[in-house]
């Protein structure tokens, strides 16, 4: 499907840099960033402050998907999808740089600049962040 | 608020159905409902004074929009320019249209009203089903890494099974059970029964999920018609009532909840409807759920408080959601064996309530049913309306 370049561009500050919003007034933080808080709504209009989440984090759970996937994965069977707790925010990422058979709930994960798919051969190439395994280093 | 009825239901058969399309479909399964209410005497099309019809997305499958106008058009129903309304709530779209014409009727504005749910989703080929179904998550945030529906469910099934020892078996026992019970259904897509060992060795989808826990891409239509209880009798003498009807919501993105294996829609939602109702779960002689995935119909064990959080694995494997069991789940065949045409899924479930409640569901009957709930979820629990029924008001 041809879109427009603004749709990913709108959404750079997220992916690339995992900008989320933090309602001054409450204290919660949402992924992706909001304009508008929507537990304090009215007290959080202009109140809502840029912040970067933890590139730091653990894996909540977590699917390797192996067949039916979108039109964009089509070709990179098995990957994995994961939701991880950043810092008490939890997003939606892909895991990279690991074996299916090697991942556990409660892995540490830390992000990684990737490219994530493209739009076919002529449209858009889109980046994002992804999360590999934390190597333990042995001492 | 007026008492509400059911007087009537159509469905066609759900499955691949090549040779019929949108509209055929709609029509059939309306002129069925038409029928079944002209018991003691004759529902015309004309009578009906709104419709509601619930698709969760004929632009992607169908490229076609407006289905409402198209429903109007096509079916006769709302003759003379009345009102038709499309409502779309993802997979729950059929249950937000039955909620929305309940609150038409209860609130007096309309007399009969009808409810169609509709999708057609074989004329696409498989991965732009899987893309299409992907828009009822978050498209930024879930479907831009890759996130499928069965990925979105298998994420589930892997933290209920972390934290409260959830099997595998335990899983596959709730499409065992749904196959056996859709196997007497004559208008579910699979008529066939299945093993535990068959769910292990179907293709792996998204692990820990395989072909065989997962609901198949289906066509199909259900329509009933709702009635204030004083016109339902002019019509008909086997009335099934609406008890409570109730919606939730809870975030688009499954990774913003709380709890990643609690649907808050669901327990809100069922919360108002008991209350609503004066009910509580051990008042349930069956539930209709909606087991797009066989966790879904673990967790719904759970959300809609037939057990504690962490409980819905043991209550499989006791059988005790088996057809004979203590509150039989899916006597249908649920989404597993049926098939689930999204946008058709939340009024079929009404037609299979209503088929029990009159004891008319032959060899899937559950023995004296008096009271029955469906459990109808949009995306990973993003949108759920239960809905409770009964005999008597």
């Amino acid at each position: 499907m041809g879109f427009s370049p603004s749709r990913e561009w709108r959404e750079i500050a997220a992916r690339y840099r995992l900008e989320a919003s933090r309602c001054e007034s409450c204290g919660r933080v949402y992924y992706p960033p909001r304009g508008l808080c929507s537990v304090c709504r009215r007290k959080s209009i202009g109140a809502m402050k840029t912040v970067n989440l933890p590139r730091r984090g653990k894996i909540v759970t977590y699917s390797v998907i192996h067949t039916a996937p979108l039109k964009a994965f089509e070709g990179r069977t098995p990957y994995v999808v994961a939701i991880v707790d950043l810092g008490g925010v939890k997003i939606q990422t892909l895991l990279t740089d690991c074996e299916p058979e090697d991942i556990k709930i409660g892995d540490e994960v830390e992000a990684v600049f990737r490219r994530i798919k493209e739009d076919g051969e002529r449209g858009v190439i889109h980046y994002g962040t992804s999360f590999r395994p934390v190597r333990k280093v042995e001492t | 608020m007026r008492k509400v009825a059911i007087i009537g239901i159509g469905m066609t058969k759900f499955g691949e159905l090549w040779d019929k399309s949108l509209r055929e479909l709609l029509v059939e399964s309306g002129l069925e409902a038409l029928e079944d209410a002209s018991e003691k005497r004759t529902l015309r099309g004309k009578d009906i004074q709104a419709a509601y019809l619930g698709n969760m997305s004929a632009g992607l499958f169908n490229e076609q929009e407006h289905l409402a106008a198209m429903l109007a058009d096509y079916t006769g129903m709302t003759e003379g320019n009345r009102p038709a309304t499309k409502v779309e709530a993802a997979c729950a779209s059929g249950g937000v249209a039955l909620h929305n014409a309940y609150l038409a009727v209860a609130s007096g504005r309309y007399d009969l009203v009808a409810v169609c749910g509709l999708e057609k989703m074989t004329d696409l080929l498989a991965s732009s089903v899987t893309d299409a179904l992907a828009s009822a998550a978050d498209r930024e945030y879930e479907a831009f890494y890759g996130a499928t529906f069965p990925s979105l469910y298998a994420m589930m099934a892997r933290k209920h099974m972390h934290d409260y020892g959830t099997t595998l078996e335990q899983l596959a026992l709730v499409a065992v059970k749904n196959h056996r019970n859709g196997y007497y259904n004559p208008k579910a897509q699979f008529r066939r029964l299945i093993t535990v060992e068959d769910v292990y060795k179907s293709p792996i989808i998204a692990d820990p999920l395989r072909l065989l826990h997962c609901s198949p891409v289906s066509d199909g239509a259900a329509t009933v018609i709702l009635a204030d209880a004083e016109t339902a009798k002019k019509y008909t003498d086997r009335p099934v009532y609406i008890l409570a009807c109730a919606q939730g919501s809870d975030t688009i993105g499954l990774y913003n909840r709380r709890d990643i294996t609690t649907m808050e829609s669901v327990v809100s939602a069922s919360k108002v409807a008991y209350d609503a109702s004066g009910l509580k779960p051990s008042d349930i002689d069956f539930v209709e759920a909606h087991d797009c995935f066989t966790i879904a119909e673990i967790m719904a064990y759970e959300d809609l408080g037939f057990c504690e959080k962490g409980e819905g694995g043991k209550m499989i494997e006791a059988r005790l959601t088996e057809i004979d069991g203590e509150i039989p789940f899916n006597p249908s065949g649920g989404l597993k064996a049926k098939g689930h045409p999204v946008g058709a899924t939340g009024v079929a479930q009404a037609v299979e309530v209503v088929l029990q409640l009159r004891d008319e569901a032959e060899q899937r009957q559950v023995k004296g049913a008096k009271i029955g709930l469906s459990h109808n979820v949009g995306g990973t629990g993003s949108t759920a309306v239960i809905t409770i029924y009964g005999r008597e008001i």
